[in-house]
């Protein structure tokens, strides 16, 4: 399979009074054609700046890519012009949100909201568009199309507008999807619905997804290839299975293991004390060095690197320095 | 189990919808349509339920923040919507509530210690000088530190600010605590140490909760009892191994599959239910959950089911468990 999207050391920054937030330090991954990469990790820790940025959304004067490359269909999209931007943003690369209440607009029918692409990238007449955004709420498993089409946002529920996001995203057959906590804010029942058509709309087209998440349930369902991040770095990564088998890194260790699980009986969750520190106060140590419990001298002066391990896992965490170097 | 400390009796909470100039009542919402329970001291009684299910409107109105519109709230066998106010007053330390977002329910310009202690002073439950000692007890049993008396509710992160919530409910030194959603918004590694810290103030205050939650798999961890609801409708109810092993209610049972499960490439049978949670200004008639029941027969559309008892402490509404 091919790397449709290679990032390498991207890091994106924001400019405080109070000082520089690393909130992308040096990140980089591929996703490939027809794959899904679940990026996760609690809140603040860059995931969805990650994608903004991806999407060269990031907005100035205070929040600046500082550094690295997108890789697209062998463009970088760093270097590449607005206008060229604007022609591959919801054409080649869409994106749903986590609020699709805030990302439709109200005074505006779904339908057009749907046809709005279709006629700008895909150079549709506005009958065709109509049609087209008619097959596309059906698709998305919306009965009376016709009738939604012609409706608009506040007459639909959370799960109905989530899929019609997931409508207009699709609807210039993206070769690749960002997903940015989809089903954050459904029902249970309404997220399996939602996942159902992510999941049906990738095997229809080939699209690559890259879903952004922190249910390590919503990961082990629909990913492909996992990135743990914590505080703007990526601390482990790895296939899916791999890396619920064998988790490596202390927090995608703790994270697993804190989770309640249907079936499974504890009399004490485990909890990672502590919390997310201060992305102003980062030093040179390893992030996570003040939370773990297997924090060494080394950890507290020295940030690790990423080391491969086997089967194509990456871990940055100073245990596994030894492991690392055997697997050069 | 002894006296029940808590019994909800039929308990119904209409809203009505109001249209026109003169604000005619055209309809009624209704949230909560005829639930009764009883919790137990010492138990943690959970209530989960899709949103718009009625759960939170369950809470506000057996502590009199709704007023009913029917049916009775009993606590340690007393009336609380017949209570006179200054006498629920009196009662009201005893029942506390805990709210998903406590950011939203602390005065953004009182510090976090006379936050909590505010209460205390209010219901003339210690006296000025015992305040400082209470507070920083609470503060210390929920995972606060001294130093946080004197800082404001926007110094802190959601996890910490979920603390000061738990310990404002409990500084009144409550015997029942509801709390509505109060993991929802919180990241996974700390939902687990909020988690842990209401079942460590259980084991050493005694207390008793009803846990009103979305997640199942937070409320199998810590309840033991547990009643699904469905458009202001109590569907199933029982202890919860009953209603994990053996679910009878197909919603119980959509809502468990639905639930997405941190083991990769794991091939579960799941049913997806179609379409969403209808109007509860205009749910359907007989079964509520029949328009969305893969397994509806004619009768569901007609009659609504009795919500029998089952076996075991089991109770389910349905036709055809």
């Amino acid at each position: 399979m091919n790397a449709l999207l290679e990032v390498n050391h991207l890091s994106t920054h924001f400019h405080t009074g109070a000082g520089i937030i690393k909130a992308v330090d040096d990140i980089s991954f591929r996703i490939r054609e027809g794959e899904t990469v679940c990026i996760v990790g609690e809140s603040g820790c860059g995931k969805s700046i990650t994608a903004m940025s991806i999407m060269r959304l990031i907005e100035g004067p205070y929040g600046k890519i500082a550094g690295g490359e997108i890789v697209f269909g062998g463009r970088d999209l760093l270097k590449i012009s607005k206008e060229e931007m604007r022609r591959i943003r919801g054409n080649e690369i869409s994106m749903i949100f986590q609020e699709p209440m805030s990302s439709l607009n109200p005074v505006i029918t779904i339908g057009k909201q749907i046809m709005e692409p279709l006629m700008l990238h895909k150079k549709m007449s506005r009958k065709q568009a109509y049609a087209r955004a008619v097959e596309l709420i059906e698709m998305v498993g919306i009965p009376r199309a016709e009738q939604i089409a012609n409706a608009y946002p506040h007459e639909l529920s959370g799960g109905m507008l989530q899929r019609i996001m997931i409508a207009i995203a699709i609807s210039c057959g993206p070769k690749l999807l960002i997903a940015d906590e989809p089903t954050t804010a459904l029902d249970v029942t309404i997220q399996a619905q939602v996942l159902e058509i992510l999941r049906k709309s990738k095997e229809q087209s080939n699209m690559s997804i890259m879903l952004i998440t922190h249910d390590l349930g919503v990961v082990a369902e629909m990913a492909d290839y996992v990135i743990v991040m914590y505080a703007g770095k990526i601390v482990e990564k790895g296939e899916v299975v791999e890396l619920f088998e064998r988790p490596k890194h202390p927090y995608t260790r703790g994270l697993l293991k804190s989770k309640p699980v249907i079936g499974q009986r504890r009399d004490e969750l485990y909890s990672i004390p502590g919390q997310v520190p201060n992305p102003l106060e980062l030093t040179e140590s390893c992030y996570f060095h003040d939370r773990c419990e297997h924090c060494m001298a080394v950890c507290e002066t020295r940030q690790p690197k990423l080391t491969k391990l086997e089967n194509g896992h990456q871990v940055a965490c100073w245990l596994y320095e030894e492991e690392g170097r055997q697997h050069g | 189990m002894g006296e029940p400390l808590l019994e909800v009796r039929h308990l119904k909470k209409y809203f009505p919808i109001t249209a026109g100039l003169l604000n005619k009542t055209v309809g009624y919402v209704k949230a909560v349509d005829d639930i009764s329970f009883t919790i137990y001291p010492g138990e943690t009684f959970g209530l989960v339920g899709e949103s718009g299910s009625g759960k939170s409107t369950v809470g506000r109105t057996i502590l009199r923040l709704h007023e009913k519109t029917g049916g009775e709230v009993l606590f340690k066998g007393i009336s609380i919507h017949d209570l006179p106010k200054p006498e629920l007053r009196k009662l009201r330390p005893k029942m506390q509530y805990i709210f998903q977002d406590p950011y939203s329910s602390l005065n953004p310009r009182i510090r976090v210690g006379d936050a909590i202690g505010e209460a205390l002073v209010d219901h003339g439950l210690a006296a000025k000088e015992e305040v400082r000692d209470r507070v920083l007890e609470v503060m210390e049993a929920c995972g606060l530190s001294a130093y946080h008396y004197h800082r404001f509710p926007h110094e802190f992160s959601g996890g910490q600010r979920q603390r000061i919530g738990i310990a404002r409910a409990l500084a009144l030194n409550p015997d029942f605590i509801i709390a509505d959603e109060p993991v929802s918004a919180l990241d996974v590694s700390i939902q687990a140490q909020i988690i842990n810290l209401f079942r460590k103030l259980q084991q050493t205050r005694g207390l008793t909760y009803l846990f009103i939650s979305h997640d199942l798999s937070v409320v199998e961890h810590l309840c033991t009892r547990i009643g699904v609801m469905y458009l202001g409708s109590m569907m199933e109810m029982a202890p919860r191994d009953e209603l994990f092993l053996r679910p009878l209610h197909p919603y119980t049972k959509a809502l468990l599959s639905a639930v997405p499960v941190p083991v990769p490439k794991l091939k579960r049978e799941r049913i997806v239910l179609e379409g969403d949670i209808p109007s509860p200004a205009n749910p359907p008639a007989g079964c509520k959950f029949h328009t969305r029941c893969p397994f509806a027969v004619a009768k569901c559309k007609e009659q609504k089911p009795e919500f029998r008892h089952a076996g075991n402490d089991h109770y389910v509404a349905c036709h055809l468990a």
